[in-house]
């Protein structure tokens, strides 16, 4: 069975956490800590992301009421957290903003990412654009097929996409083709991370880059309803958007905490990416957290119909409020978040990417349980636009009626 | 028994498994036999993220033929009983070895006559656990030393680690290249100033050239990806006999009889 790992280093959340790395990538994790350190407590630095976050962003997003969706459930009073506004249309824009600012002070002029949706590789080809960085992005070759217009994307915005053809060919082998390009280029390049996933200190700056989207969303439903949310719903990927949705709730302990795993087709190993109820703990790609993983400790395939999903570990932050039951974290299977994309563009007149489609379906699920004096409040990480491939095949768009 | 015989000593990578586990036990024989001191005996992992093409191709091999940690330590348990005097270390990601136990593993691996233990994913901040379990059952730790690593790194992973210290030649992944890098001195003549452990040099050494040139500043090279590839262009029959060919080659003449 699993060895239990203690607690004694920076960048650990309960047990899991760590860095879990070949040694030669430590001394640049070291320089990013301490280049995080730095400018954390530079004014300067919050004050230039700021101003980008608002003017180049669109932040702060709207809080916003979905009247008919709540009508149409008949529970519980449902506002939306509209990241899928932000420019370039998720919420991987805040984190990439801040850590692009990072490399700048670092002087290394050369990024690279993973992405598996296509989101944070178009948000880093976009901050690279922007501040005339060298840009080169590792993708599964499957991501590359299904999220192709995120692909002409970031080549139109002028990065350089590479595709990965091992393993799943998926996010998972994308980070790993990442890692080995940045233990080789280590001391020119930086690693623009785009989850709260990898060795310390990227799951805690991660987090911290995203944390104004809790920040926003208190306040606003303090302004709008005078009363905190019954449940913050987020989908769970590596857990960025999640853990910022969260973050500023986990004080607030009358406040539920929701995260939504991709339940893909089913079950069995490899038919869906749901780390908490098909996992346990393991180390992969840098930290030690929940894995799908068979039982010689090999790392499971996995699957979701959303990319960004698609993966067989999660953020450790997100392994420790599980394990102290802070958060819950449920799953919803492909169909069903289909199902919850229509559900959302018909009755609010929102397309979701198909991750955050994930947080609408256990929305969906929710809100009837719950009374009207009830709020949910679902973070929208990302809107669908992306996605127009999967959704007219998967829903028959050109077929006549769509698919229930 | 970690040792060195004659200068550079040789280390040999295989990646257990590859191309199966019986062809394994075959081309470790032959690799010991023809004059490598130390095996490093792989274990087959999903996603070997320090390794390049050649080894990530023969992980994917093992991984898919079903090849375990248990089978690793079986292969040592058996070498050890044919080669009382081989160097015998187990090479690994740290899931498959956390995924057994890390007590457990220690355990089965002093049983089965392993030497020592290297984890590519282990670095000393991490290692308490790691190195309270391999001392209780008397396992050398094996650490990496980059050229990234500034000396007060070096000298805490020359502290921690026992047999040898692994000196990678180079910023990068696993793999072959024509031409040895400069790094690889530099970081041999830092770490030497913390310990009076062998050192051994690996990443990209393929030949006899490169060999001697390691023997010039080091005390052993480390052998993985040119092996490896040599057995993927063999085949099973001829694997065995083509490592041995290819080790004999690299110590040339200097080789004394063992």
């Amino acid at each position: 069975m699993a060895t239990a790992i203690a607690n004694r280093v920076a960048g650990r959340f309960g047990p899991y956490g760590g860095r879990y790395v070949p040694e030669t990538l430590v001394a640049a994790l070291d320089e990013l800590e301490h280049a995080y350190a730095e400018a954390q407590a530079d004014p300067d630095f919050h004050l230039k992301l700021d101003a980008l976050l608002r003017d180049f962003a669109g932040r702060p997003t709207p809080l916003y009421f979905a009247a008919r969706l709540t009508e149409w459930l008949g529970g519980a009073k449902i506002y939306l957290k509209r990241e899928d506004l932000l420019h370039t249309g998720a919420h991987k824009i805040n984190n990439c903003l801040g850590q692009a600012l990072l490399a700048l002070r670092m002087g290394k002029k050369r990024i690279i990412a993973e992405t598996g949706a296509g989101q944070h590789g178009v948000a880093t080809a976009t901050v690279c654009a922007l501040f005339g960085l060298d840009c080169v992005v590792y993708m599964g070759e499957e991501d590359m097929r299904r999220q192709e217009l995120n692909v002409f994307r970031m080549k139109l915005l002028g990065a350089e996409v590479r595709g990965v053809s091992s393993g799943s060919r998926t996010l998972k082998d994308a980070i790993n083709e990442a890692m080995r390009d940045w233990v080789t280029n280590v001391r020119t390049t930086h690693y623009l991370l785009g989850s709260v996933l990898g060795a310390h200190p990227y799951p805690t700056m991660v987090r911290d880059f995203h944390r104004v989207i809790g920040r926003e969303a208190r306040q606003q439903i303090l302004e709008k309803e005078n009363r905190l949310p019954t449940a913050v719903v987020a989908c769970v990927g590596g857990g960025s958007n999640a853990i910022g949705a969260f973050y500023e709730f986990i004080p607030d302990k009358e406040v539920r905490l929701i995260g939504v795993e991709a339940g893909g087709r089913g079950p069995a190993l490899g038919e869906h990416a749901a780390r908490f109820s098909g996992g346990s703990p393991g180390v992969l790609q840098g930290t030690y957290s929940w894995v799908l993983q068979d039982d010689a400790g090999q790392i499971a395939l996995t699957h979701s119909v959303s990319a960004g999903l698609d993966y067989p570990s999660i953020g450790p932050e997100h392994a420790a409020l599980h394990d102290s039951g802070r958060a819950e974290y449920t799953s919803v299977t492909d169909a069903d978040a289909l199902d919850a994309t229509l559900r959302l563009a018909r009755t609010e007149g929102i397309i979701p990417a198909l991750e955050s489609a994930h947080a609408v379906a256990e929305c969906i699920r929710l809100a009837p349980t719950l009374s009207p004096r009830d709020v949910v409040l679902v973070n929208v990480s990302g809107r669908g636009d992306k996605d127009m491939g999967i959704l007219t095949r998967e829903l028959r768009l050109t077929g006549g009626e769509p698919k229930k | 028994m970690i040792r060195f015989a004659s200068h550079p000593g040789l280390v040999a990578y295989l990646t257990i498994g590859d191309p199966d586990l019986a062809t394994s036990h075959e081309i470790a024989l032959a690799a010991l036999d023809a004059g490598a001191d130390v095996l490093e005996l792989g274990v087959p992992f999903s996603d070997p993220v320090a390794d390049g093409p050649v080894i990530q191709r023969a992980s994917e091999r093992a991984v898919r033929n079903g090849t375990r940690l248990s089978d690793v330590l079986a292969l040592a348990a058996e070498l050890r009983r044919e080669r009382a005097q081989a160097g015998l270390i187990i090479f690994s990601y740290f899931n498959p070895i956390l995924h057994y136990g890390l007590e457990e593993f220690c355990a089965a691996a002093e049983q089965a006559g392993v030497d020592g233990v290297l984890v590519t994913d282990m670095i000393v901040e991490e290692a308490d656990d790691y190195l309270g379990a391999m001392h209780r059952h008397h396992l050398a730790p094996i650490f990496l030393a980059a050229p990234t690593s500034p000396d007060a790194r070096l000298e805490r992973i020359a502290a921690a680690s026992e047999g040898f210290v692994y000196a990678i030649s180079r910023t990068g992944i696993t793999g072959t290249r024509a031409a040895l890098e400069s790094d690889a001195e530099q970081v041999v003549r830092r770490l030497r100033r913390f310990t009076r452990l062998p050192i051994a040099v690996g990443f990209g050494i393929s030949n006899p050239e490169h060999f001697a040139a390691v023997g010039e500043f080091a005390d052993a090279a480390v052998i993985g990806s040119a092996l490896v590839a040599t057995i993927e262009q063999a085949g099973r029959a001829d694997a065995p006999s083509s490592i041995a060919r290819f080790i004999r080659g690299l110590r040339g003449a200097a080789v004394p009889a063992r």
